[in-house]
């Protein structure tokens, strides 16, 4: 199965999204990134328990954070998918290019040049 | 239970007849017409009237000044104080301020939390709590002594009470705590209002095993529904309040405007039983901002004229 | 513990938004323990700080340190060869760090990240719940091992009052009667007649009532 996915987006792998913590949904917004999305096992189905529960709170977090300084909560979002369904995983990187493309680039970058200048 | 103070009410309880008390809210205002109107309603038809002290923690007129109106139309105010709002310096001061007129009659009470009322972002006092409040008039009245040991010129002289609330969990301190009431130095009891009868004489069982009827006065508490809606305010959102199904149900059987003579009648049924019910020493009718109908309550449960002493 | 609250961003912001080099400072303590002030939080706000200015257009530099304790001179010591490079400090210790922080560096501004809240237990993560307010004279051996100070909303010493319905309290159903668990207590421990003793007025001068207080230790004082 050689499905397409944006070539914009840069997976980071990690072994449970339980070890997503977030500051690194807040670095990654910091660094310039216009878009966050964290793909977790479905719910219920994690091998660790509750791993892709506290990636969910995590990720309400960092939304809550987002909206409070200004680049928006709407930026970041979970999903959850079982290993099998790879196109549902390409389905969700569409949905969320096409968000994020609707919502423009991440205000900071913008702002870094200018005081860049 | 030897006569210690110039108490209407004391004498009255002491004399074996059932005593009966009620209760005025003072006015959210400074008209003292608020108060003596509704002592005028009611005045011939109880032996003593209690004022309430800020109850439900929603400002109103003082309990002090309201008992010092009373005082002046001649009749026999009971001073309540709630510890809520006062610490031991205040509350010492304004026990010596309702003896300097003559006020006779003390009811301690801890105080509805602050958060039930009108400043629920206030800060509450607690330095004392109500049993050490009892133990305080007591030590004030019988040893003329303040709290700091120094002598009291002139000390107070007062019936203290306090209230019981035999409803309240855990069952099982019900009377203990009573006890313990007595043992701080309460004279009287005024009780929560009684709507479950059964369980109001389990109690009232349990402390006559103890002997406790025989060491304190027990007023029981009622207080008339106007409504079935009230009824069921009662049971669901009054902390501490025991209003039986049943009785809920038969508020609720009659029509909305026979409702108002259906809670007169529980209320008046609840005195006649309660009558029978040995150690049960008097009544306190807290007919909540419906006053006008204390002359008929006591009338219809036999216990008017009161009594001349 | 001390069991402290994260403050809102936006109070943060509005309290340092006039300084260009900020240094915010954990504690390894309480605050960690309680996920308010530790490490993780301290890198949270400095993060979510630097975004909310750069995207004002604003240069803030933002640093990050987590020190051991901020109660102690020996750690707050820490701090003294780089404080000047610091506009003002945020700090995410409880409210004794952010004055002794205060008291150490006396022109540095010092701004608090937390709201402190009491001193007790995590009931389960997530759960925080009081157990002593530190009235200086602890009675809990007298009320089978349950502070009624700390845990009835009228500090009776004497209770419960009359609004203890089902085992809970009058204010809220959510919290439990001290004085349903004191009693509770007492029988299991066989000990209800101990419920009729008559607890005394308290002296209050060893609580706040008192004044601010010291303890002083002679005999381990150098």
């Amino acid at each position: 199965m050689r499905l397409r996915y944006p070539d914009t987006i840069r997976i980071v792998r990690v072994p449970c999204t339980g070890k997503v913590d977030v500051l690194h949904i807040l670095r990654a917004f910091e660094k310039g990134a216009d878009g966050v999305y964290v793909v977790g096992c479905l719910e219920g189905d994690c091998r660790f328990e509750n791993g892709n529960l506290r990636a969910r709170k995590r990720v309400e977090q960092a939304k809550a954070i987002l909206n409070k300084v200004g680049i928006g909560g709407d930026r970041v979002k979970m999903f959850n998918l079982s290993s099998g369904e790879g196109p549902k995983f390409a389905e969700y990187a569409v949905e969320m290019t096409q968000k994020i493309e609707a919502l423009g680039p991440n205000p900071i970058k913008k702002a870094k040049e200018k005081l860049a200048a | 239970m030897s006569t210690k103070t110039p108490s209407k009410l004391e004498k009255i309880l002491d004399s074996g007849a059932l005593a009966v008390t009620s209760e005025c809210g003072p006015p959210r205002g400074s008209d003292p017409a608020a108060i003596t109107r509704k002592a005028e309603m009611i005045k011939d038809y109880v032996d003593a009237i209690n004022i309430t002290d800020n109850q439900t923690s929603v400002t109103r007129l003082c309990s002090l000044a309201a008992c010092i109106h009373l005082k002046q139309m001649g009749l026999e105010p009971v001073l309540q104080m709630v510890v809520r709002d006062r610490n031991r310096i205040a509350v010492q001061s304004d026990i010596l301020g309702a003896a300097s007129f003559d006020i006779y009659n003390m009811l301690c009470l801890s105080g509805d939390h602050q958060q039930f009322g009108d400043n629920p972002q206030g800060q509450n006092v607690f330095d004392l709590d109500s049993m050490q409040l009892l133990q305080t008039v007591r030590r004030m009245r019988d040893e003329g002594k303040f709290l700091g040991g120094d002598d009291i010129q002139r000390p107070p002289r007062m019936l203290v009470g306090a209230a019981a609330n035999p409803f309240a969990d855990p069952f099982e301190i019900r009377v203990p705590r009573l006890a313990k009431k007595i043992a701080a130095g309460a004279e009287f009891i005024q009780t929560q209002c009684i709507y479950n009868l059964e369980k109001f004489e389990e109690w009232m069982k349990l402390a006559r095993d103890r002997g406790l009827h025989e060491k304190v006065h027990i007023l029981a508490g009622v207080t008339p529904f106007k409504s079935a809606g009230m009824a069921k305010y009662m049971k669901n959102r009054v902390p501490g309040m025991d209003v039986p199904d049943d009785v809920v149900k038969r508020m609720s059987g009659v029509p909305k405007e026979n409702q108002p003579q259906e809670g007169i009648d529980i209320c008046v049924e609840t005195i006649t039983r309660l009558q029978e019910c040995e150690g049960v020493r008097g009544f306190h009718i807290m007919a909540i901002e419906w006053e006008e109908k204390v002359p008929e309550i006591v009338e219809r449960s036999g216990l008017y004229p009161r009594p001349q002493v | 513990m001390i069991v402290a609250e994260k403050k809102p961003i936006e109070e943060i912001i509005d309290m340092v938004k006039d300084h260009e080099k900020l240094l915010v400072v954990g504690c390894n303590e309480c605050v960690t323990v309680c996920e308010a002030g530790g490490k993780k939080e301290v890198g949270v706000l400095a993060s979510a700080l630097r975004m909310y200015f750069m995207n004002q257009g604003k240069k803030v530099d933002i640093d990050e340190i987590t020190l051991e304790r901020q109660c102690d001179h020996e750690y707050l010591e820490e701090l003294r060869a780089r404080i000047d490079q610091y506009d003002a400090v945020i700090s995410l210790a409880c409210g004794v760090g952010v004055q002794f922080m205060a008291e150490t560096y006396f022109n540095t501004p010092v701004y608090p990240g937390v709201n402190t809240c009491f001193m007790g237990v995590t009931e389960e993560r997530g759960v925080w719940s009081e157990r002593c307010q530190g009235c200086g004279q602890c009675i809990l051996g007298r009320t089978a091992g349950i502070c009624p100070i700390s845990r009835c909303a009228k500090r009776l010493l004497n209770g419960p009052c009359g609004g203890s319905a089902k085992g809970k309290c009058e204010i809220s159903k959510d919290l439990d009667c001290a004085w349903q668990l004191i009693i509770d207590r007492l029988q299991e421990l066989d000990r209800l007649d101990d419920y009729e003793e008559i607890a005394p007025i308290k002296d209050w001068s060893t609580e706040r009532a008192g004044g601010p207080r010291t303890v002083v230790r002679e005999d381990v004082r150098q």
